[in-house]
């Protein structure tokens, strides 16, 4: 009977989709009406086959018969890597766009405007928002010891439901849709999508915590989940807009001026804060102290980090909107609290790095904990760097130069990306039930290209953001302008060249990481009798 | 007032006054007699259940 609904419900669907695809104004909303018609045909067909309750496609592998829900964590870590092996090959791309403008090649949908967003979308949605949803269904299975509320379809759900979202993004963007808020770029029908794909997922997250068989809730947990709390909040609040007609793409954003700048800025910042930052300190509270061996540093400090951090982020949003025309007391308080926030920022990183107290020689034979140290290092130097640079002052001459590229990726390669290579690394043997990695020497080299990689990153954009902030505001003796704009562009190429190739020797890292998951996951130089056989 | 200058007043005051006293509430919280013997109980816990889910609830 079940079946019998579904299969119908799918029908109708691919009906819907078709009929809008006719009725689409816009290229963009009928390609992905066709594509979500072709995607509900296919589902309509897969559960024909599948009807009468026959699993027919259940895979065979080396899974660990573990009683909690590692099927959807298996594919996220599959998912993370090659959305992140996508994202890094982006970026490097567009990075080279700035130094060889050929490389657009006169077409609009190779055009840096339109891969620069699928560049960010797929690092921060696919990469990031992957490893998240896998390692927080992972952690909060065991710190909890019950399995994910919701049972199995929920989960394939919310991640099937979350690639829908990045594809439907990323197609989106080099078509040329866009409602043109950073970070936020996708239409109304895929925000609500995601809204829909989101709720799924804070259920399951706060039902697996209500059923958990543990007394207390550990606190990677509490950083999880204000994660998924304050991401629902932003994403509802950020995309209020009103469609042109239900059969076009485009959109009209409710608020007007100044407040809908602060209103993106809340939202930008705080995606940062909350998506970027407490996600991923969820990570570091639980893999460090599993790769280390012994406990988190201090538990209370980690208690006091959690409400600092949250109360402190929510508020720093205005230092992107300095000198503009959002009220003086609002950039005040921006700048004021984001110069706060730098101690809990360091709270939690003397928090991660002192775990190892006592622990430290194993920096030396392990590379994943090294990964995951200097993760949490970079993560110091970044949040160092962002409340110098929200004064006033420092923002004056740093803001739309490249030192804020640089700094965004020091905290994006270093600290999100490390913590995730430590972290898959880490869950790989794991999840496939191997002893070990595949190659430890393959993980040195990853560490060094990507450590090199992010140096000559950061440095290149240092000294053009630098160079180029000075070169703007220098006058003369008469007080006129001695540079043009297309003078700091000229100055810029050979910083524009070192970053690109920092960001080619990160790209390689990844492949190698992609390269050696694959190896541990399929088994490769494991013998059949170094396996140990439990005595019965 | 208008509603803008309300809400304005209301937060750098009341909100701000409340926000402020809860999270000075955590940090003493925090610091409870008794309170360490409990944290290493819970830091510890990532080190139980691994490999499979508590079977029975003794939870709370």
């Amino acid at each position: 009977m079940i079946d019998a609904a579904k299969i119908a419900a799918l029908g109708i669907l691919t009906l819907l989709f078709a009929m809008a695809a006719n009725w689409g104004t816009d290229l963009v909303y009928q390609v992905h009406a066709l594509l979500l018609a072709l995607l509900s045909a296919g589902l309509f067909i897969w559960s024909i086959r599948r009807a009468g309750g026959r699993d027919r496609y259940a895979i065979d592998g080396p899974r660990p018969e573990t009683g909690y829900n590692d099927d959807v964590v298996r594919a996220g870590v599959i998912a993370t890597t090659l959305w992140g092996v996508v994202g890094f090959l982006a970026g490097t791309y567009i990075a080279f766009q700035l130094a060889f403008p050929l490389l657009n090649w006169d077409l609009p949908w190779t055009s840096f405007g339109r891969l620069r967003p699928l560049h960010t979308s797929a690092v921060i949605f696919a990469f990031g928002g992957n490893a998240l949803i896998a390692t927080s269904f992972y952690i909060v299975q065991r710190t909890c010891a019950a399995p994910l509320w919701g049972g199995r379809n929920l989960a394939w759900f919310v991640f099937w439901g979350y690639q829908l979202f990045i594809v439907l993004a990323a197609t989106g963007y080099v078509l040329g849709s866009t409602q043109s808020k950073e970070y936020a770029e996708p239409e109304w029908y895929v925000d609500l999508w995601l809204t829909i794909v989101w709720v799924a997922y804070l259920a399951i997250y706060l039902g697996t915590i209500v059923k958990r068989r543990e007394p207390h809730i550990y606190v990677a947990n509490w950083f999880f989940l204000a994660f998924i709390v304050t991401i629902a909040m932003l994403h509802v609040v950020n995309n209020i807009a009103i469609p042109v007609s239900i059969w076009s793409s485009q959109s009209v954003i409710l608020f007007p001026g100044v407040q809908g700048a602060m209103v993106q800025w809340w939202y930008g910042h705080n995606a940062v804060g909350f998506f970027l930052t407490a996600g991923f300190l969820g990570m570091m509270y639980y893999f460090i102290p599993k790769q280390a061996d012994r406990p988190v540093y201090s538990y209370k400090l980690s208690i006091i980090h959690f409400w600092a951090l949250i109360f402190l982020y929510i508020w720093a949003g205005p230092h992107h909107l300095h000198y503009t025309a959002l009220p003086d007391w609002a950039q005040v308080l921006g700048m004021v609290m984001s110069i706060i926030l730098w101690m809990p920022s360091w709270g939690g990183m003397i928090n991660g790095l002192m775990t190892l107290q006592g622990a430290w020689d194993k920096l030396r034979t392990d590379p994943v904990l090294r990964m995951l140290v200097v993760s949490v290092g970079f993560y110091g130097m970044a949040t160092f760097e962002g409340p110098m640079m929200s004064i006033r002052s420092v923002n004056s001459l740093s803001h739309y130069t490249d030192w804020t590229i640089g700094h965004v990726h020091s905290g994006a390669l270093g600290w999100n990306g490390m913590i995730t290579f430590g972290a898959l690394y880490y869950l790989v043997p794991r999840l496939w039930n191997r002893e070990r990695l595949y190659s430890i020497s393959l993980v040195s080299w990853h560490f060094w290209l990507a450590t090199i990689g992010i140096v000559l990153y950061a440095a290149s954009m240092w000294v053009t953001g630098i160079m180029e902030g000075l070169m703007w505001r220098e006058v003369d003796a008469q007080g006129f302008l001695v540079n043009s704009f297309a003078d700091t562009v000229a100055a810029k190429f050979p910083m524009y060249v070192v970053r690109a190739l920092g960001g080619a020797l990160f790209l390689t890292g990844a492949l190698i990481m992609a390269y050696n998951l694959w190896k541990t996951a399929v088994g490769a130089g494991e013998t059949a009798s170094a396996r140990p056989v439990p005595a019965e | 007032m208008e509603t803008y200058s309300t809400l304005r007043a209301f937060a750098d005051s009341w909100a701000l006054a409340l926000i402020f006293l809860f999270f000075v509430g955590v940090v003493l919280w925090v610091f409870r007699p008794g309170s360490s013997k409990t944290y290493k109980d819970t830091a510890n816990m990532i080190f139980r259940n691994e490999d499979k889910p508590k079977d029975k609830d003794d939870g709370r």
